[in-house]
C-alpha cells in the first residue's frame, strides 16, 4: 500500500507531549531551575552555576550514604528475589490452597508504607514490642534504636517482609504460563528437577524476572518511609539510605539548591543502574540467537 | 523392550466417579505386542491420549494395573518406565541448541559423549536437521520445533516403547508424509513397540500394522487395516474407517435373511437371535444400483476422480454407494443390490457372529 508522507501528522503527538510536560517535565525543571541557583532568603536568587553538583560528588556524607544505599538495595535483592522464586515454585497450582495463597501474598502489599514502618517499629521495640521483648527474653541482646546491626537487620527483614511477596507473585504468574505438555516433556526425558528449574522454568520466567529486579532496584534504591518510621536514618548515621539523607537536607535544612543536585544526580544515578540492569538481561536473552 | 499389559485397567478423572460415564477410560484389557507398530485412532476426546499417559506414567490409573513384561509398573515413575513421548504440540527447551535439545534425554541417563554426539548426528540425519544443529531452538518454526520432539522421541534406543500423540498436525503435508515413512522405517531397524495416536485414518492405515480404534472410553476394536475395513466389530469402526463411512439399515434378521422395512435382503450365513437394535451394515463399495432390491432416492452424484459417490437416502436413513466411474449414474429414484457376502449383522452396535463362525484372535 502506498503510504502518503504528511509532517502535519506531527502536529497528533501534541496533546501527549503536553501532558507529559506538565506531569514530568515542567516540576523537574524547577528542581533543575534550583540546582543552579543560591539563595540567602527573600525570594532572591543568584546564580551559582555547577557548585552544588561539584558540592553533592564530592561530598563524604553523600558517599557514605550511597554506599549505605547500594549495600542496602544488593542485600535485599540477593534475598528476595531468590526467595521470591522459591516460594513461587512452592505455592499451590490451582484450587482452593492457590488462591488463599494468592490473598495472603498479597497483603503486604496493600498496607501502606507508613504502616508497614509503624507496625515494626512497634513490633521490634524492647518494652512493647512482640519481636523485641521475645528477643530480649530469650536472651538476645537486641535493640534497633542503638546497635546498627540490629537497625539494619530490622530494616531488611523489614523489607523483605513487604516485598517478596511482588516478586513471588510476578514469578507465580510467569510459572502459570508453562504449558503442561513442558513439565511432561521433562518427566519423559527424566530430566532433574534441577534441570526442569534450569531448562524450562527459569526461561520462562525471564520476563517476569526483569520487571522484578528492575522494579525491586528502584523501589529500594528510593526507600524512605519505612527505615524513616523505623528507625529515623539512625542510631547515628547508619540507616541514613540517599532518600533519608535528601530529605533531611532539602526541607530539615532547605538547602534547595545542593539538594536539587543532589535530587538530579541521584535520578541520574537510578536511570544508569537500570538501564544496565535491562541491558544486560535482555542480551543474556539474545545471546541464545545465532 | 517388552510387552506392555493393561489389565482391568480404567480411568476417571473425577475424585469419586459414580455412573460409567465419569469415566474417561472404561474398563480393559489390551495387550500391546512387543515391537508391534500401533495406530490408536478414534474421534477427539475418546480417551486416546489418557490412554498413552496412563502408559508412560504421566496419569496414574483409577484402577487396574499396568505391566511391562511381567513387572508391574502401575505405580512406577515415568522415569522409571523408560518410555518416550512426542506429544502434539512441539516441546523444545528454549535455551538450548538443537543439539542440545536431542542430546538431553541421552545425557539425563548419563551415556557418555562420544555416544552421544554419534547418535544425535544419526537423529538429526534422519529428521533432516544436520544443517541446525548448532543454532537455538528458540526461533525455529513450529513444525521444526515438532521434529526437534520427535527426534527427542527417538533417540534413545534402548526404550521400553515410543508413543506418539498426534504429532504431526503441526507439520506440513509433506513433510508428514516423509516424517511417517521415517518412523516406519526406524520401527523396522530397531523394533520399538510404537503407539501412533491419530484421529486420521490415512495416517493411521499407513503407520501401522495393527490398528486400535476407541470410541468412548472403549477399544472397540483391534486389527489389521483390512479387518476393520471388511468385517468392523462395532458400528462405530464401520462409520469411522472408510469414506463414506459404512451404510447401516435398521433391520429383522432371521437366519439367513434380513428384512430391512420388510424388504428381504439375503444374507451369506445364518444369523442366530439377536437382541436389542438389529441393524445390517455394507460398504459403500459394496452396494450396486440394480433393477430390484431396496428402494432409495439418490440425491447426489460427486465425482472424485477414480470413482464417483452417490449419496442418497433409503427409509429416511442416509445411503452411499462408490461406483466405478465407467458406470452411469444420476439423481433420482434407483434400487440397491447389497453384496451378500460383504453384509454384517449388528446388535446393539456389536457385532453379530454368524452361527459356525469364530472370532479373529
Amino acid at each position: 500500500m502506498e503510504k502518503s508522507w504528511n509532517n502535519r501528522a506531527w502536529f497528533l503527538v501534541l496533546p501527549v507531549l503536553a501532558l507529559v510536560a506538565f506531569s514530568a517535565v515542567v516540576p523537574l525543571m524547577t528542581v533543575v531551575n534550583y540546582s543552579v541557583q543560591d539563595t540567602f532568603g527573600n525570594n532572591e536568587f543568584f546564580w551559582a552555576g555547577l557548585e552544588w553538583f561539584e558540592e553533592t560528588v564530592t561530598s563524604e556524607r553523600i558517599h557514605a550514604a550511597l554506599g549505605r544505599q547500594v549495600l542496602f538495595t544488593a542485600i535485599i535483592l540477593a534475598i528476595e528475589v531468590p526467595l521470591g522464586i522459591f516460594v513461587a515454585l512452592h505455592m499451590p497450582k490451582k484450587g482452593f490452597w492457590a488462591s488463599l495463597c494468592l490473598i495472603l501474598m498479597a497483603m503486604p502489599l496493600l498496607i501502606p508504607f507508613n504502616v508497614v514502618g509503624t507496625i515494626w517499629q512497634i513490633f521490634g521495640r524492647v518494652d512493647i514490642g512482640l519481636l523485641g521483648r521475645t528477643l530480649t527474653a530469650l536472651g538476645i541482646d537486641y535493640n534497633y534504636t542503638n546497635d546498627w546491626l540490629d537497625a539494619w537487620v530490622t530494616v531488611i527483614v523489614m523489607d523483605v517482609w513487604h516485598w517478596t511477596s511482588l516478586v513471588a507473585l510476578l514469578c507465580y504468574a510467569g510459572l502459570q504460563s508453562i504449558p503442561e505438555a513442558y513439565y511432561q516433556a521433562a518427566k519423559i526425558d527424566q530430566a532433574s528437577r534441577w534441570a526442569v528449574f534450569r531448562y524450562i522454568e527459569l526461561p520462562k520466567m525471564r520476563g517476569v524476572l526483569l520487571i522484578a529486579v528492575l522494579l525491586r532496584f528502584m523501589d529500594s534504591f528510593m526507600i524512605y518511609t519505612e527505615p524513616f518510621v523505623v528507625t529515623g536514618g539512625g542510631p547515628g548515621n547508619s540507616t541514613t539510605f540517599l532518600s533519608i539523607d535528601l530529605v533531611k537536607m532539602a526541607i530539615g535544612q532547605f538547602d534547595l539548591g545542593p539538594a536539587a543536585a543532589f535530587s538530579i544526580i541521584y535520578f541520574l544515578v537510578i536511570l544508569l543502574i537500570s538501564w544496565v540492569f535491562y541491558t544486560v538481561m535482555t542480551n543474556l536473552d539474545r545471546e541464545d540467537r545465532p | 523392550m517388552s510387552r506392555i499389559t493393561l489389565s482391568n485397567l480404567a480411568h476417571s478423572y473425577l475424585p469419586k466417579p459414580k455412573t460409567p460415564a465419569d469415566y474417561a477410560l472404561k474398563e480393559m484389557d489390551h495387550v500391546w505386542q512387543d515391537g508391534g507398530a500401533y495406530a490408536l485412532l478414534g474421534a477427539s476426546g475418546c480417551g486416546k491420549t489418557t490412554l498413552l499417559n496412563i502408559i508412560s506414567g504421566l496419569l496414574r490409573p483409577s484402577q487396574g494395573r499396568v505391566l511391562f513384561g511381567e513387572t508391574d509398573v502401575t505405580d512406577a515413575p515415568t522415569a522409571a518406565r523408560n518410555i518416550a513421548q512426542v506429544f502434539q504440540f512441539p516441546v523444545v527447551y528454549d535455551t538450548m541448541t538443537v543439539r542440545e535439545n536431542l542430546a538431553f534425554p541421552l545425557r539425563n541417563r548419563g551415556r557418555d559423549a562420544a555416544y552421544i554426539a554419534a547418535r544425535v548426528d544419526q537423529i538429526a540425519a534422519m529428521i533432516g536437521m544436520e544443517a541446525m544443529l548448532d543454532r537455538k531452538a528458540r526461533g525455529l518454526t513450529a513444525d521444526a520445533k515438532q521434529k526437534i520432539s520427535l527426534g527427542r522421541g527417538m533417540v534413545r534406543e534402548d526404550v521400553n516403547a515410543i508413543l506418539f500423540d498426534e504429532p504431526l498436525t503441526v507439520i506440513d503435508p509433506h513433510m508428514k508424509w516423509e516424517l511417517r515413512t521415517q518412523l516406519k522405517q526406524l520401527h523396522r531397524e530397531f523394533g520399538h513397540t510404537m503407539i501412533y495416536v491419530t484421529h486420521d485414518q490415512t495416517e493411521a492405515l499407513t503407520f501401522a500394522d495393527k490398528v486400535v480404534v476407541m470410541h468412548e472410553g472403549r477399544v472397540v476394536q483391534t486389527g489389521t487395516p483390512e479387518e476393520l475395513f471388511e468385517t468392523p466389530e462395532h458400528t462405530f469402526v464401520g462409520y469411522f474407517i472408510g469414506s463414506p463411512g459404512m451404510n447401516l439399515f435398521e433391520a429383522e434378521v432371521e437366519g439367513n435373511m434380513a428384512r430391512v422395512m420388510g424388504h428381504p435382503v439375503p444374507l451369506s450365513a445364518s444369523y442366530p437371535a439377536a437382541r436389542g437394535r438389529v441393524q445390517i451394515g455394507i460398504r459403500p463399495e459394496f452396494v450396486q444400483l440394480a433393477d430390484e432390491g431396496l428402494p432409495a432416492i439418490i440425491t447426489r452424484v460427486e465425482d472424485v476422480g477414480r470413482h464417483r459417490i452417490l449419496r442418497g437416502e433409503a427409509f429416511g436413513q442416509p445411503v452411499n454407494l462408490l461406483l466405478p466411474e465407467e458406470i452411469p449414474a444420476a439423481p433420482g429414484p434407483a434400487f440397491l443390490r447389497l453384496a451378500p457376502e460383504k453384509i454384517n449383522v449388528y446388535a446393539d452396535d456389536w457385532r453379530v457372529l454368524p452361527v459356525g463362525a469364530r472370532r479373529a484372535a
